[in-house]
């Protein structure tokens, strides 16, 4: 089903907007992830899209058709919650079995369907048990089934994986994932947790003070953040940040990073006023750090901590006044306190403004970084 | 030797909590159990106005089941106590509902509840006047001027009615000790279940059967055996509404064994009818304990 908001607002209070004229577009079953800082509105959202709050204004569409005023229980939607409110003096089988008893469906296929839908999460062993008896996992996998149960259209998750250890997360994001594209359902997930919404859901949709502030694909996100938000935000461990300075001088450009200056010749950025000079922020992925002094760039500095991950070691090195992390092969020796190069190819920085935190990096100087990153990965 | 000392060791450690412990012990002793076992005693001698003790062994029981007053007494108590107990707990159940879940704004809410919470503080002579009032035979009478309104003639309602009157009067006081306990319980059921359960489709009606009536069980079952109890030994409104009259139509145990007692002063008589009261009292928890499994709700918190 695709699902339309137009110029949706939200307002708990009069004097100001939870929801700030959000207009999005999530189609016909895809898997969107609305992620944000705490406080952001992403949940909010979610419940406007479930019918539990109505929107101060705008309208809310359902395959083409206005739904605002269209209560929960008829927008045949699935939702898990993040407590995951299963029903406590319920059995794991009547859980499941609910919205297909509201829905007056005869006893015995009732639950021949729910026990259908225990077994898509494994959960056919625990039918008889109650919710108070079960790992967060297992409520968890109940919840998932309960909101698919009745095949809705929707399936709505809120912070659905907040609440489980870092190994069962990655299980159930599989899970969740698999059974959103076994079921083809349009999906829509709430989170905090930027990996969890680039490793699962199609489209990621960044929320920052009740506005929308990027919606496109993961990998678009990570390799074209908008601005400074989204990409400290976007990306493990996130973005280095180095403080700098942009000097624009008879159309050509420079920009300094720690006594280097750097032409940027060809690569124009997104500039208006032809002789300025600009605080911004250089940013670098840790990946895209490199030892040595081949790349476009080079910056010196001292190693204060290694953190080794297994498969490579996790560096921090202090740059000047920043702080910078890169990644380092597991079998290179490298010491605290060491003094050490890192060079860096010039299509890998990202720069953003200081004031307003918008991406000024000429659409050019990312060209050819798509290749790139793949093989990194 | 060893156990003496053990025990005076015993004591010293524990000597603190029982000094604790020790005035409301002492209150328990003097106003509940002491009274308990005087009414015991009591109920075996044939003490009157001259308060002498004059030990008489079952004639007071042989007496009860003679009395030409008794079946009609325990007719009217159980009818009471059965209705009014209805009324309590469901329309307690109900005004909690309305005042915690169909009212979501909490300021209106407690304000309904403040109302109907009026009764209980106010004085109970100053609530039954207001039933006197209301059920006035005079055609200045509420009910008999709301009956004017429509041409219907005035009655005399608290002769013809009074077991209706009595079951009313309580039932809509005891209503808010249920609305209280209830609408509290209904507060604390997370609001995740309730927005689950509509995205769910179910219904207001589901909602309340599904959701709510099984997440309150406990303190339903509490509010049940709280005022089955204390409408077994509470007759204050009765006394001050009807009398137990006209002659004994609205009398119950617990207004008889007062009326024996402090009018005839039959103290020896009214203390056997309290005491068979105690004994039904007693008998009515136990199966409740029982039935109901309230060992488990005295446990530990059950609002789930």
């Amino acid at each position: 089903m695709k699902i339309e908001l137009k110029n949706i607002c939200k307002t708990f209070n009069k004097q100001s907007n939870t929801i700030n004229n959000l207009d999005m577009t999530i189609n016909d079953g895809e898997f969107v992830a609305l992620v944000g800082p705490s406080g952001c509105g992403k949940s909010t959202t979610m419940l406007m899209i479930a019918g539990i709050y109505k929107p101060t204004s705008g309208n809310l569409y359902f395959d083409g058709q206005l739904v605002n005023d269209l209560e929960p229980k008829d927008r045949n939607i699935g939702m898990v919650f993040q407590s995951y409110a299963l029903y406590p003096h319920m059995t794991v089988l009547d859980n499941i079995a609910f919205p297909l008893k509201q829905q007056k469906v005869p006893k015995e296929e009732r639950y021949e369907r729910a026990k259908n839908a225990a077994d898509m999460v494994h959960l056919g062993h625990l039918l008889d048990r109650k919710p108070s008896q079960l790992s967060g996992g297992q409520q968890q996998r109940v919840a998932l089934a309960r909101a698919i149960v009745k095949k809705p259209k929707v399936l709505l998750l809120d912070e659905p994986m907040s609440n489980l250890d870092a190994r069962l997360k990655i299980e159930m994001r599989e899970e969740i994932s698999r059974i959103q594209k076994e079921l083809g359902i349009t999906a829509i997930m709430v989170t905090h947790d930027q990996e969890e919404a680039m490793t699962t859901a199609d489209r990621v949709a960044i929320m920052k003070e009740g506005e929308l502030i990027q919606y496109s694909s993961p990998m678009e996100l990570y390799n074209r953040p908008k601005n400074y938000f989204v990409a400290q935000f976007i990306g493990n461990p996130p973005m280095n940040f180095l403080k700098s300075q942009l000097a624009v001088k008879d159309g050509k450009c420079q920009f300094y990073i720690n006594d280097t200056t750097v032409d940027l010749n060809n690569h124009l950025p997104k500039i208006k006023s032809h002789n300025s000079i600009k605080d911004i922020y250089a940013g670098i992925r840790p990946y895209d750090l490199k030892l040595g002094q081949k790349g476009d760039i080079t910056l010196d500095g001292v190693v204060s901590l290694v953190e080794p991950t297994g498969h490579s070691k996790m560096v921090n090195v202090k740059v000047g006044d920043d702080r910078i992390r890169f990644f380092a092969d597991p079998l290179q020796k490298i010491e605290r306190g060491s003094k050490i190069t890192l060079t860096a190819s010039i299509s890998s920085i990202h720069l953003f403004d200081c004031e307003s935190g918008e991406n000024l990096t000429a659409e050019t100087i990312g060209e050819g970084q798509d290749n790139k990153l793949v093989i990194n990965s | 030797m060893k156990k003496s000392k053990f025990l005076i060791n015993g004591m010293r450690k524990h000597s603190l909590p029982w000094l604790m412990l020790a005035p409301f012990l002492i209150l328990i002793v003097i106003f509940f159990f002491l009274p308990i076992i005087l009414i015991a005693v009591n109920a075996f001698t044939d003490m009157d106005s001259a308060l002498q003790w004059t030990f008489n062994g079952i004639d007071n029981f042989k007496k009860m089941l003679l009395d030409p007053n008794m079946p009609e007494i325990l007719k009217n108590t159980f009818i009471y106590v059965f209705f009014t107990l209805a009324i309590n707990v469901l329309f307690g159940l109900v005004l909690g509902l309305l005042t915690s879940y169909f009212i979501q704004k909490e300021s209106v809410g407690l304000l309904f509840r403040t109302i109907w919470m009026l009764p209980r503080i106010s004085p109970p002579v100053v609530y039954v006047l207001l039933w006197l009032w209301f059920f006035d035979p005079s055609p200045y009478g509420i009910l008999n001027s709301l009956r004017a309104l429509v041409d219907l003639p005035p009655g005399e309602w608290l002769s013809s009615n009074p077991k209706t009157a009595i079951v009313l009067a309580n039932g809509m006081i005891g209503a808010s000790f249920g609305m209280i306990i209830f609408s509290s319980a209904i507060k604390s059921i997370p609001e995740n279940l309730f927005q689950a359960a509509k995205v769910d489709g179910a219904s207001q009606w589901s909602i309340i059967q599904d959701i709510i009536i099984p997440a309150i069980r406990w303190p339903l079952m509490f509010v049940t055996m709280w005022q089955l109890l204390s409408l077994l030994t509470s007759y204050e409104y009765i006394l001050l509404l009807t009398g137990g009259g006209p002659m004994v139509e609205s009398e119950v145990l617990s207004l008889y064994s007062y009326h024996k007692a402090f009018e005839s002063f039959e103290y020896g008589y009214g203390s056997a009818v309290s005491l068979v009261l105690v004994v039904i009292a007693l008998g009515f928890s136990a199966i409740i304990w029982k039935v109901f499994g309230m060992k488990k709700m005295m446990g530990t918190s059950r609002v789930e």
